[in-house]
């Protein structure tokens, strides 16, 4: 590493340093550098979309950026989505709505709509498949990933989003059925 | 304690819950085998052929051996394995024709990608710079790529095994008489071309050997038959042997296999002394994680002029590739199980070929054999009544098996457990209506509606039919539970199946609340760690909740009754007397005295005197279930596709699923099997294929060439359920994880037919492409004015 360049960078708000390789993969600077392994690696070719992340506030695909390319940049990723305990609102989205199986294209695609629901706060059906055209899910067929988008697109309007027929925990399911005066 | 007839909606059964997977999931704290950091970890990189039919000359590793960090480079010739990769299917009395087979190639590359060399080295880049340095001299060899020309004799894949072909394999009886008697036969030629699994995950491998003890971390479905086939290869004992599946990015059957990747890391790390990790890229996934698929079928349907079905032949070449890997020659035969579909006939058979040819070996890929039985049947029902002219739902309605015949014996010796095929069609048709969306559109676009009434046979166990005695699958089939209650009344539940995505730590621990009145959120489900639990038999076809999600009802059912015991002691009741209500075991009619799990549970470990005289202490109970069938989920589905017949492009408009798959455990997660089911079928019609050129060369070496659908090709999906419990099990519940994918191929594209037929094209093989659909359109004279 002779020819280590110098990467300084804030990720998820934490300044960060380090000498890297130059044809380092900003995403496994992510992953094997910082440790922060919630970002995915599924393609090598841009089109799968499991590296995405934000780099200065917009999406990108880290398996097609250098380490180094991003020195001085501001990089978000799904680690630093949630507030604390709080949740984002696409990760609430994609909780409440079985928005992902695997999980494995989940950050990414949290991500990418995060990006998609910045510039058009309240997308269309039609919007949000377009604009997800660049993550790959095999486990869902997207049906559930559009709801997500726009549970969340709705959470962020007004709030809150009624349960979609659904309990929260089993706790409320048990309180439910108890008041109705069911028993197992 | 059960639900009373063990079918009704209990206080969780039945009912939608939040996934107890997800919190990790969704917040990039999930822990796949590449986010698994062990110290002192090598990094393994392999060479691997762009040839698909070479001899060896020889291999130069020096320059490689030579890079600073490299601490080994092995080939072939090092490998000293007690045998060669496993087929884990031998069918009884037939011959199959098998190459041994390596995790590094011996003397001769039969596949573009099969490995040649392992580097080993200290730093994940500079192991594939070391590799590139690897210089391999190849003599190549004519390549065997068309399946029929193998047959016919000519250049071999496998010199000394003297013929290309596999094995011959025929299930039902004389067809021959059934379709002479019949006034109409039609005949089509089918490809059901090749696929890729495609999870977006690719397979990884950590092996660590140490102090005579391997544990192996890998991106598998099948860490049980990981183990067991890792101690045979290597000549340890299973003891010694760990296998841990962690969170698993996707299987769909591709990860249902015991790769040459995770024998060979775990025999190096042996040899080094270290721990060793590999991680798939995308391309060596697409060149070397198993394909499936690739079947032609010649399919011969008798039938009389009124639309009674007579008989079905359908005669398989299967392309099986370069060898046999764990289930390979089973494949077909899953389909041929099923060929009648939901019909009666009096005569069905199949008849396989396997075939070996220069390319990447086949094996399960969801729904493995059945989407392409189901698409024979469905399209071939579908030409039947064009031809006859009878219209194509009142075919399938005259010829289904009533729901009052079941269990039904068909005509190939399987008896489906339960059915009411005339139900989810009807219901189907409360949600559309099909002749309306026919037709063509004010801009010129031909709309077709397509068809889809399937069955198929899933929750693979019955030892008795599986295994060594019946057809030959090597380790039996069943599935075992450990529900372990815990001192202050929390559950560990330890299943021997092996999820990675389904669902199923929620759909478990909702089947344990209702029988032992907790909270799912109490309850851990363990799985995917061999060294935790009883032996299991993994997570595929369709098996996790029929054979192992029963085996969970069971053990809890078990912890129940020991539970009553020591409340009825404690209470001065009959066992028989003890309800479960409100989350408290008590005496029927006595609501307010009752106890709950966690205040049993401390007795159950403090025993004291709380015991009923002779009881053992603790709260624990384990249970085998080896069911007495198989299952068969069933529903009737339709696509409505409109094609541009200026470009011949394809697009899926409105998509509806009725599926059956027995009374619903959370029904949220059966919607979710159902549409990611129906994207992989939907992908194989109209978009994905594994091509190789007549050189054998891969064309498809990743996601740029190889055609994954996104959201953007799709639709969102209508769909609904029917109940019909299926007496097997005491849950009454069917598979559903292939469901969507044996489904949907054939309606797809019947529908795509439907809307071409105005035009004259009256039959298509998939993909059905933009190219060639255009193409068949031009050979009809063009785009209609």
């Amino acid at each position: 590493m002779a020819d280590a360049v110098h990467v300084s960078v804030t990720v998820n708000g934490q300044a960060q340093a380090a000498e890297v390789e130059p044809r380092l993969l900003l995403v496994h600077f992510l992953r094997d550098t910082l440790g922060l392994t919630g970002t995915h690696v599924g393609c090598d070719t841009s089109n799968c979309g499991a590296c995405t992340v934000h780099v200065d506030g917009e999406s990108v695909k880290s398996c097609t950026l250098l380490a180094a390319q991003v020195d001085g940049a501001e990089v978000l990723t799904i680690e630093g989505m949630a507030t604390g305990t709080d949740l984002h609102p696409l990760q609430e989205g994609f909780y409440a709505e079985h928005g992902l199986q695997c999980g494995y294209c989940t950050p990414g695609m949290i991500m990418a709509a995060a990006d998609l629901l910045e510039r058009n706060p309240d997308p269309s059906e039609r919007e949000i498949r377009e604009g997800l055209a660049g993550n790959l899910c095999r486990c869902t067929g997207y049906h559930n990933i559009v709801k997500a988008v726009q549970h969340a697109a709705r959470l962020q309007r007004d709030g809150e989003v009624p349960e979609p027929e659904m309990s929260a925990t089993g706790e409320e399911n048990v309180r439910e059925m108890a008041a109705k005066g069911l028993g197992a | 304690m059960t639900p009373e007839d063990g079918n009704g909606h209990g206080l969780h059964v039945g009912r939608r819950m939040r996934r107890k997977e997800d919190p990790p999931l969704i917040q990039g704290r999930a822990k796949y085998v590449d986010d698994i950091d062990v110290a002192g970890v090598l990094w393994a990189a392999f060479v691997r052929s762009p040839e698909a039919h070479a001899r060896i000359a020889s291999i130069d590793a020096s320059a490689a051996l030579a890079r600073p960090g490299v601490h080994a480079v092995y080939t072939g010739a090092d490998l000293d394995l007690e045998a060669g990769l496993p087929t884990a299917w031998v069918p009884p009395g037939v011959d199959v024709n098998a190459p041994v087979h390596w995790p590094l190639a011996k003397d001769a590359v039969k596949h573009v990608g099969d490995p040649v060399a392992v580097v080993v080295g200290e730093d994940r880049y500079a192991v594939v710079d070391a590799a590139e340095d690897v210089l391999v001299d190849y003599d190549p060899l004519p390549a065997v790529v068309d399946p029929e020309a193998a047959l016919e004799g000519g250049d071999l894949v496998h010199e000394s095994l003297g013929s290309n072909k596999v094995h011959e394999w025929s299930l039902g009886g004389d067809v021959e008489s059934a379709l002479e008697a019949s006034e109409v036969v039609v005949e089509r030629r089918f490809v059901n071309h090749r696929t890729s699994g495609a999870p977006i995950e690719p397979r990884g491998i950590i092996a660590d050997y140490r102090a005579g003890e391997l544990t192996v971390w890998s991106s598998t479905q099948v860490p049980h038959f990981l183990k067991l086939f890792l101690a045979l290869q290597l000549g340890m004992t299973e003891d010694r042997v760990r296998v841990v599946a962690p969170d698993v990015g996707g299987g769909f059957g591709s990860k249902l296999q015991v790769y040459g990747e995770e024998i060979l890391l775990a025999w190096a790390s042996r040899r080094l002394s270290r721990p060793i990790k590999w991680i798939e890229t995308r391309s060596e996934n697409m060149a070397t994680s198993h394909h499936g698929r690739d079947q032609i079928a010649y399919v011969k349907l008798g039938a009389d002029r009124d639309g009674t079905l007579n008989a079905l032949h359908v005669k398989i070449i299967a392309d099986f590739g370069a060898y046999m890997m764990l289930l390979t020659p089973l494949i077909p035969s899953l389909g041929a199980f099923v060929m009648a579909g939901c019909y009666r006939w009096k005569a069905v058979r199949t008849d396989i070929t396997g075939v070996m040819t220069n390319k990447m070996a086949t094996d399960a890929i969801r729904g493995a054999g059945r989407p392409e039985a189901t698409h024979y049947i469905e399209v071939m029902l579908d030409q039947l009544a064009a031809e006859i002219d009878v219209d194509r739902l009142e075919l399938r309605r005259r010829n289904f098996i009533p729901k009052e015949d079941f269990p039904a014996e068909t005509p190939v010796g399987i008896v489906y457990d339960s059915g009411d095929y005339h139900g989810t069609l009807d219901k189907l048709l409360t949600h559309f209506d099909p002749e309306a969306e026919r037709g063509r559109t004010a801009d010129g676009k031909l709309r077709g509606v397509g068809f889809s009434t399937w069955t198929e046979i899933c929750g693979l166990a019955p030892s008795r039919a599986t295994g060594p005695s019946g057809l030959g699958v090597q380790a039996g089939l069943m599935e075992s539970a450990l529900v372990r209650v815990h001192l202050t009344g929390s559950i560990s539940v330890y299943t021997g199946t092996s999820p990675h995505g389904q669902g199923l730590e929620t759909a478990f621990a909702q089947i344990v609340a209702d029988r032992l009145g907790c909270d799912p959120q109490q309850i851990d489900v363990m799985h995917g760690d061999t060294s935790q639990g009883p032996w299991g038999l993994d997570t595929y076809g369709s098996r996790s909740l029929a054979v192992g999600g029963e085996a969970i009802a069971r053990a809890s059912a078990k912890v129940a009754d020991k539970v009553r015991a020591i409340v009825a002691h404690k209470l001065e009741a009959a066992a028989d007397d003890i309800e479960l209500r409100e989350g408290k075991f008590s005496v029927k009619g006595s609501p307010d005295t009752g106890l709950t799990l966690a205040e049993v549970a401390g007795m159950a470990y403090i025993p004291e005197d709380n015991l009923p005289e002779g009881m053992e202490p603790g709260l624990e109970e384990l249970s085998f279930y080896d069911p007495e069938n198989f299952v068969f989920p069933f529903g009737a589905h339709a696509a409505v596709v409109e094609v541009d017949p200026e470009t011949g492009n394809v697009d899926l408009v409105r998509y509806l699923a009725v599926d059956d798959c027995g009374p619903a455990i959370n029904p949220t997660l059966i919607e979710g099997q159902i549409h990611g089911g129906i994207v992989h079928a939907v992908g194989q019609a109209l978009f994905e294929q594994v091509s190789y050129d007549e050189n054998g060369q891969l064309e498809t070496g990743s996601f740029v060439s190889y055609a994954l659908p996104s959201a953007a090709e799709l639709p969102s999906f209508e769909t609904d359920r029917t109940e019909t419990p299926s007496p097997v099990n005491s849950l009454g519940v069917k598979g559903v994880g292939e469901a969507g994918t044996i489904a949907a191929s054939a309606a797809v594209t019947n529908a795509v037919i439907d809307a071409l037929r105005p035009l004259g094209i009256d039959f298509m093989n998939m993909p059905l492409t933009p190219m060639r659909v255009w193409e068949a359109i031009q050979e009809k004279g063009g785009a209609p004015a």
